[in-house]
């Protein structure tokens, strides 16, 4: 399903531009690193790649039946996130499959059901899809079907998503809300190194099977200082990074720096502070965290750069919309991508970034 | 493929010293120039000058290996495999119970007591050849059409019964349709009914065995002819092959997929010749012959537990409808389904063998006969008073652990029906 191009050039092309994706990008967000420490303990600096690597690492370190396998994976990886793992835990342990994301999903699946645990990257979101039938129909049914007798609880499904600068259709796409609805999988997006560690920690040992998507312009724009011991960060929890009373803003993954951006646009301009949310899990999601913020707030803005119509941003909405009808002061704003493929040369265009999400946020609070 | 079967072949002459019809390609004319291999990376061919299209013609098929003729005797003293008494007599034992709760089970549903059913005819010997064959501990990933593998591996027929009726016994807890059974004890993992997906599934778990250290365990993987169409199929056998798996890839190819007939389905030589093609050991059995099966599946157990893959197609016929839903008359003559039940019939050739050694006689056919259905019968009753699960099993294992969202449903339910009871077929259900 992947192609030959993809891999000679565009690939090429990308691995090489996302190096200097920070300036190629830098009208579309700035990355906010986190300044508070998720654990205690001796930090080093690490971009997202590398905490990525760094949690594979310690999985590698303590499960001897953890395995990570996927497409170029030997090598260190198209976006180097296994670098150096085959040298250090061998041929068995760290390995290319063949060119088939059906095969890698459904590989991964045996694995976890046999007691492994297993750690498998899809080279892009975009080709997960060959995928969706093991994931959807597969992975997420295991345990339900069996009466609990059988699970794959330890397969954790990695896969670079979101915008790159010039992705096209088949590099840039977000399909966390096409996993959303399938019960019994765990669908997970950090927002830089930090998160990325300690969350995909916790979905490695989770008991449930995890789909971990990796904004790719993070791998190496973000960078802060992580701790280097294991840490976990719990799944279905978000976070509320800012803090404000005018409105509740909410995303995940490279979107939450826009919004950070947005909310200190709105204090400067508009002298308002609003919540900023990183949802984090996108399935099963922190109804409780978003609802309490948006009865303070009483306005709700929810930005992602998937396209709108049945975005994740929808269910987020209705569900806000049924829980805190009494306290919203003006309807729920949503900003997306368009209902169109994600393109090529319109990528500026197409992208929610801060000035649509700051027109947005204007709108709601004059409502 | 010109080569790399010709390539295959050496390979597995060498590895199988025991088994002689483990591959037939003959190498075409036109790679036997005897200059050396070109330098592409991508295969190990030399070049030839005469330009030579191949297709399926361009080799023999692969022939099909069978240790009994259609009246039970052995063709080839030499191939009989050493099967202990008891082992054979549990085999054929297993085929009588599963043709008595086929028999019992498809009538049910034409009743309506359960809701669907799939029957076994003419597959018996392919399940309990190759069941016989393997340690209890090898992991079995199945279609839906194995029960015969589930019944000798010591799945009780209150168990099976339990899973058509969905009663609260069930270890599926109802959640599944009928025939889509499972047990962790006796490693036969819980079937679904997407095909082929279990085939990627049993190359990943045959993996996690491989590497553990003193592994004693192979795993088997039962797909029929159909379901080799679907991308999972070469999905798995390429993964198998590249990543040296210690599985066993075995199909039930049955001559249909529900109506599809094979030459609808696939214009090679079947599904084997598919396995040299992707670097599998490979060979097709009569799988109307339960010692063939066995034979095939033993040698392939063998080179399994060596970490190399083996494909077995077994060629057998579906007697009976694709399943109850299914009439199979609409798109074949009767008289084709007849002709295999008298001449090819698994359970009659296994008998005959049992009798021409003294083992079985008509006398004690008759009585196992009745003793298996009567056993049938009589659990089926017992399992139709049981009452099915508790509403709330609807919503658990979902995930490990309950998440709020699944709660707040659990609530809401549990609330519409304090309201609603009578609409509701409560009394049914096991309650708190």
């Amino acid at each position: 399903m992947a192609t030959f191009v993809k891999k000679v050039t565009v690939l090429g092309n990308i691995v090489k531009n996302v190096n200097n994706c920070t300036k190629r990008l830098s009208s579309h967000f700035v990355y906010h690193p986190d300044n508070e420490a998720p654990v205690e303990g001796e930090k080093t600096k690490m971009n997202m790649m590398q905490a990525i690597n760094n949690a594979m690492d310690i999985t590698l370190k303590t499960d001897p039946s953890a395995v990570v396998f996927g497409e170029d994976v030997g090598f260190g990886g198209v976006f180097r996130c296994a670098l150096g793992l085959q040298e250090k835990y061998g041929k068995d342990r760290v390995f290319n499959t063949p060119l088939c994301e059906q095969g890698i999903a459904g590989f991964g699946v045996g694995l976890a059901t046999a007691g492994a645990t297993a750690i498998a990257e899809i080279q892009f979101a975009d080709y997960i899809f060959p995928a969706f039938d093991q994931l959807v129909n597969e992975a997420a049914k295991v345990r339900y079907r069996s009466g609990g007798q059988f699970s794959c609880g330890g397969l954790t499904v990695r896969a670079p998503s979101g915008a790159v600068g010039h992705g096209g259709l088949y590099h840039s796409q977000s399909p966390e809300a096409f996993f959303a609805h399938a019960a019994g999988l765990k669908v997970v997006v950090p927002r830089g190194p930090k998160t990325a560690k300690g969350l995909l920690l916790s979905c490695i040992q989770d008991r449930d099977p995890c789909i971990f998507f990796e904004p790719k312009i993070l791998y190496r724009s973000a960078s802060e200082d992580v701790p280097i011991d294991s840490y976990t960060l719990p799944l279905g929890k978000a976070q509320v990074l800012k803090e404000g009373e005018a409105a509740t803003l909410v995303a995940w993954g490279t979107q939450v720096h826009v919004l950070l951006e947005v909310a200190a646009m709105a204090e400067q301009q508009l002298g308002v502070r609003c919540d900023v949310i990183d949802l984090m899990s996108i399935l099963p999601w922190d109804e409780e965290t978003v609802c309490n913020s948006v009865k303070k707030t009483g306005r709700c803005l929810i930005a992602h750069e998937a396209p709108l119509t049945s975005g994740f941003g929808a269910e987020l909405a209705a569900t806000v919309q049924e829980e805190c009808f009494l306290h919203l002061e003006a309807p729920i704003s949503r900003v997306a991508g368009w209902d169109a493929p994600f393109p090529h040369v319109f990528e500026p265009f197409y992208l929610p970034d801060k000035w649509r999400c700051y027109e947005a946020l204007a709108q709601l609070l004059k409502y | 493929m010109a080569l790399k079967s010709g390539v295959s072949f050496i390979r597995l002459k060498r590895l199988s010293h025991g088994i002689r019809s483990l591959s037939t390609h003959i190498r075409p004319e036109t790679s036997q120039n005897g200059s050396k291999n070109a330098d592409f990376p991508g295969a190990k061919a030399p070049y030839v000058t005469e330009m030579k299209i191949l297709n399926e013609n361009s080799y023999d098929p692969i022939p099909i290996y069978r240790v009994l003729d259609n009246n039970g005797e052995v063709i080839d003293r030499r191939e009989e495999p050493k099967i202990e008494t008891e082992t054979l007599l549990n085999m054929y034992k297993t085929m009588v119970q599963l043709n008595q709760m086929d028999k019992i089970l498809y009538e049910s549903q034409r009743q309506g007591r359960i809701s669907f059913y799939m029957t076994n005819y003419g597959e018996e010997g392919i399940h309990v050849g190759s069941a016989a064959a393997l340690s209890p501990r090898d992991m079995v990933f199945a279609q839906y059409r194995e029960l015969g593998v589930l019944l000798y591996r010591g799945m009780t027929v209150t168990e099976i019964i339990n899973q058509c009726y969905g009663n609260h016994e069930d270890p599926g807890k109802g959640r599944q349709m009928p025939v889509h059974y499972g047990s962790k004890q006796r490693n036969i993992v819980t079937l679904s009914s997407p095909l082929a997906t279990q085939m990627p599934q049993a190359v990943g778990a045959a993996y996690a065995f491989k590497r553990i250290p003193n592994n004693d365990r192979c795993v088997i993987c039962y797909f029929g002819d159909g379901a080799a169409s679907e991308g999972d199929a070469h999905a798995a056998f390429n993964f198998a092959s590249t990543l040296e798996c210690p599985v066993i890839m075995f199909c039930r190819n049955n001559g249909y997929a529900i109506s599809t007939p094979t030459s609808e389905q696939y214009r090679g030589d079947g599904i084997a010749a598919r396995g040299p093609a992707l670097g599998l050991n490979t060979i097709r059995v009569d799988g109307t012959d339960a010692l063939a099966v066995y034979k095939a599946v033993e040698k392939a157990r063998e080179l399994a537990m060596a970490n190399q893959p083996v494909l077995i197609e077994a060629m057998s016929y579906r007697v009976g409808h694709h399943s109850t839903s299914d009439d199979s008359s609409a798109y074949r003559p009767v008289e084709e389904i007849h002709k295999w039940m008298q001449d090819e019939d698994p359970v009659q050739k296994l008998r005959l063998y049992l009798e021409g050694k003294g083992l079985w006689n008509l006398e004690s056919d008759k009585q196992f006969a009745k003793e298996a259905r009567d056993l049938v019968l009589r659990t089926m009753q017992e399992a139709e008073k049981k009452k099915k699960p508790h509403w709330k099993e609807m919503l658990e294992d979902v995930y490990y652990d309950m998440p709020l969202n699944l709660q707040k449903q659990m609530n809401q339910m549990e609330k519409h029906l304090k309201k609603y009871k009578e609409h509701y077929p409560i009394d049914q259900f096991q309650s708190e």
